[in-house]
């Protein structure tokens, strides 16, 4: 009898199957999704492969339903995850909202595509990144990772999973059509080796001497249902007790916390990878696939006797500020290809102490490195 | 002489957050006796308190899962039945009762129904019918009877409602009931009978909302409509469900437990299949 | 070294299944990197496909094709559709049974695949004599490791499948002993 786990070693494998693998070895047991192009393999494989490992995987009514089950699922002491794609998300941004405030540990997988709309769902885009971020009213703070290639889509779902539990926080992996279809090597360690993190759990007896949610704390423990803590969890702004209120004074205390959980972390769930910027002149910065047509570019552009580098960022949410402005204030432009129309330039340029130059590309296919190299030399000349 | 009585503790005391009173209910409203019914019902259930789960969306009867002193949830506006589904397939030892109002459940959330009433999912809904928004102050929906008036419509209502128990029966439900909140004890036996009933139970609740829906509609008491309720209200478990249909024209109000038949519920079908499956996982 | 390759045929012919082995058993077996992305014609059946397979001794930054080492098609629109994107010197292979075009700036080099395919009694390994062949003109990955690959997903014709892309391998060979077909790859 087979354990289910996915065997440890070398494989090859597609980007939306390695997401599925990373999710079982980082404890995910629920799944509820709504099919999408181009994020379906992650669905169906998930129906192959958690009801192996005595998991849940089942297809909901829509993608507001999948976030709702999600929670509830979570709130039932579950590892729960969804995948879709760009009008998928956008039905989502409701529940990730309620996910929010109620500090509910989901992981929401977006393999983006070309948009706006309908778009065009075979295709690649990178047009979901602010609304990964702002997407859903109010006053919100979301973690997003985004991976470039195969072995970070697999590694950033574990860390995916890892974060929401530490910081009891949706966590978005804002993938793309091409790292979700392409295949690649990717390297599964053992069950043991894998770091997992599991939320602090509620202790009912200490509800007589503690609120249940203590806005003084970084992170509260999470009340599951069933073991006798009779919490009221609230998508109304709600006090200490959990009650709705209309105090603004305890809204500024809840949302102080609920960002604060983010915005003060921000700094241990930033990643990124620096590719040839001890010299660097100019550096791109780039994020998902279109890092690797960046990297393919910059090594063009040292080839030509430009002194160029990569800053491939991997967290985008919260944005990595102090990265950005340090790096601006040694080189002398900064370039920031993106498949849309701008939009993780304008925190770039927010933060950056240098010029940044935009290098944007329709949404239908993948950006050229020879588009990048171009902007690179106009920055180097 | 009336003579005020001032009650010191409330016998459901240990079932409701008392300190959260008084409510937010206006004076004549039913959604206090469903709530009211519910804990009765949990309290004769057998089923300890901590294995309850409450879950609300969003409106006036949303706001009973903050007033039940159990696990509970106040969810956003129609989804309580896809969170609880999801909360319920995790733990399906657990008793999960939805309840929210037609707004709610009929109309922001009636794809979330049908669907869990076809998947037979085990778990509760109790859908408090006013017949109208009354929390965001009278708009009509998908339970308006035609003819209707409402602030969004003023010269009459010219949309046809939902029949909420031939809907739900026609969509595969395992427990389909309707009561007014003049049948309480009828309302207790029912949320008793679908928290023993596997797979997915709904009644419908009729209760007045006098500012609101009965200000325009004759009925600007709550007696108005407790009244119109004992009137007209006629108990037929059989009934022909597709002609139960309410207009509040002075028709029979027919009310009953119409449906209580045994399919497999959704947690035993997905159980099935990790059963199935499970050992089966190859190594990838 | 970058090596790219497309492999392409008509639904049904196994032209992203030939992919995907040559992907695996590089990445897998053969001590490379390599890269698979998939391209569907619009048409659900009856339609081209296509598996474009990267393979390199480094890391693989840019993970599209930019110019063909290797366009292996399985029908004869393939040919013309895909010639624009074959570098100059690279090599086309083509199923001699139902391709007819040739190209002056390229050497091409017809394999019976049909015919090898029936003489070993399955018609459907012509994909994978395609990939002898492919294999064959790259010198990459060992043939071993594309056997390997090939009983990987194909555990119950491990026979069947390894004279297949042997047979693919060694006519290949033949063919560029007598063209001198590599020139610069």
């Amino acid at each position: 009898m087979s354990s289910g786990l996915p065997r440890p070693g070398v494989h090859f494998m597609m980007g939306n199957f390695a997401c599925v693998e990373a999710a079982i070895l980082a404890g995910c047991r629920f799944f509820a999704g709504y099919p999408i192009t181009p994020s379906s393999e992650i669905f169906e494989r998930a129906c192959v492969r958690f009801p192996q490992v005595g998991g849940i995987a089942v297809e909901m009514e829509d993608e507001m339903a999948s976030v709702a089950a999600l929670i509830g699922a979570a709130y039932a002491g579950a590892k729960a995850m969804t995948a879709t794609s760009g009008p998928g998300f956008s039905l989502m941004m409701e529940n990730i909202g309620l996910a929010f405030i109620m500090e509910a540990p989901i992981v929401i997988v977006n393999v983006q595509r070309a948009g706006p709309s309908t778009g065009i769902p075979t295709l690649i885009g990178q047009g979901d990144v602010m609304q990964a971020r702002w997407g859903s009213h109010g006053d919100i703070e979301t973690v997003v990772y985004s991976p470039s290639s195969v072995q970070e889509f697999f590694d950033l779902t574990i860390k995916a999973f890892n974060t929401a539990e530490r910081l009891r926080t949706p966590v978005i992996v804002l993938a793309d059509q091409l790292v979700g279809l392409m295949w690649e090597k990717v390297v599964i360690p053992t069950a043991e080796d894998v770091e997992v993190v599991e939320r602090k759990i509620m202790d009912p007896r200490l509800l007589s001497t503690r609120p249940p949610f203590d806005y003084s704390v970084d992170v509260n423990p999470m009340p599951i249902v069933g073991t006798g803590c009779r919490v009221n969890i609230d998508s109304l702004t709600h006090d200490e007790r959990g009650y709705p209120t209309t105090s603004q004074e305890i809204s500024d205390k809840m949302l102080r916390y609920l960002l604060g959980k983010i915005r003060n972390h921000a700094r241990e769930l930033w990643m990124y990878k620096e590719f040839m910027t001890d010299d660097a002149e100019v550096v791109v910065v780039a994020y998902g696939s279109t890092a690797r047509s960046s990297l393919n570019a910059i090594k063009q552009a040292r080839a030509r006797g430009i002194k160029a580098g990569l800053l491939q960022l991997i967290t985008l949410w919260p944005f990595p500020s102090d990265v950005i402005e340090r790096l601006s204030q040694r080189v002398n432009a900064l370039v920031v290809p993106e498949i849309n129309f701008g939009q993780l330039v304008h925190p770039v340029r927010e933060y950056a102490k240098c010029p940044v130059i935009n290098v944007n590309w329709a949404p239908g296919s993948l950006i050229e490195p020879h588009v990048i190299l171009d902007a690179v030399e106009v920055a180097a000349a | 002489m009336t003579q005020v009585v001032k009650a010191q503790r409330h016998p459901r005391d240990s079932l409701l957050r008392s300190e959260r009173l008084p409510h937010i209910w206006c004076p004549g409203c039913g959604i206090g006796i469903v709530m009211a019914a519910y804990a009765d019902a949990i309290e004769a259930s057998g089923i300890p308190p901590e294995k309850h789960v409450c879950i609300s969306g969003i409106g006036c009867t949303g706001r009973v899962s903050g007033y039940m002193r159990l696990d509970s949830f106040h969810t956003t506006h129609g989804r309580a039945i896809a969170f609880a589904t999801g909360l319920s397939l995790v733990r399906p030892d657990l008793e999960v009762t939805v309840i929210s109002g037609d707004g709610d459940i009929c109309t922001i959330g009636g794809n979330h129904l049908i669907h869990a009433a076809r998947r037979n999912v085990d778990i509760n809904v109790i859908m408090v019918n006013n017949f109208n928004y009354g929390m965001t102050g009278g708009q009509h929906g998908g339970t308006t009877p035609l003819g209707a008036k409402t602030y969004t419509s003023p010269y009459g209502n010219f949309e046809a409602p939902f029949n909420m128990p031939y809907l739900v029966a026609a969509a595969g439900a395992s427990f389909v009931a309707r009561w007014t909140t003049l049948h309480v004890r009828q309302l207790i036996n029912a949320i008793k009978r679908m928290m023993s009933v596997e797979g997915f139970a709904f009644i419908e609740v009729i209760s007045p909302c006098p500012p609101t829906f009965g200000e325009f509609n004759n009925f600007p008491e709550a007696i108005d409509m407790m009244e119109y309720f004992r009137k007209y209200s006629v108990v037929d478990h059989n009934a022909d469900l597709s002609k139960i249909d309410i207009r509040l024209q002075g028709e029979p109000l027919v009310v009953g437990n119409f449906v209580d038949r045994r399919r497999p519920s959704y947690q035993e079908l997905v159980q099935e299949t990790i059963r199935k499956a499970s050992g089966r996982g190859e190594s990838v | 070294m970058r090596r790219e390759i497309r492999i392409t045929g008509l639904g049904g012919q196994g032209a992203i299944t030939a992919g995907h082995i040559l992907g695996r058993a590089a990445a897998i077996y053969g001590g490379k990197e390599s890269v698979v992305t998939e391209g569907y014609s619009p048409y659900i059946t009856g339609g081209w496909s296509r598996a474009d397979v990267i393979i390199s001794d480094e890391p693989i930054d840019y993970p599209l094709i930019t110019k063909l080492d290797v366009l292996a098609t399985m029908y004869d629109e393939g040919f013309v559709q895909n010639l624009r994107h074959v570098k100059r010197g690279g090599v086309i292979i083509t199923v001699k049974e139902l391709v007819k075009h040739a190209s002056q700036d390229h050497k091409v080099l017809p394999i019976p695949a049909i015919e090898v395919a029936e003489r070993l009694g399955r018609r459907i390994v012509a994909n994978i004599v395609i990939l002898g062949a492919i294999v064959a003109v790259l010198g990459t990955p060992p043939l071993e490791s594309v056997e390997k690959a090939l009983a990987d997903r194909f555990p119950k014709a491990v026979d069947l499948n390894r004279k297949a892309v042997q047979q693919g391998f060694s006519i290949a060979s033949e063919l560029l002993a007598s063209v001198d077909v590599l020139e610069g790859g």
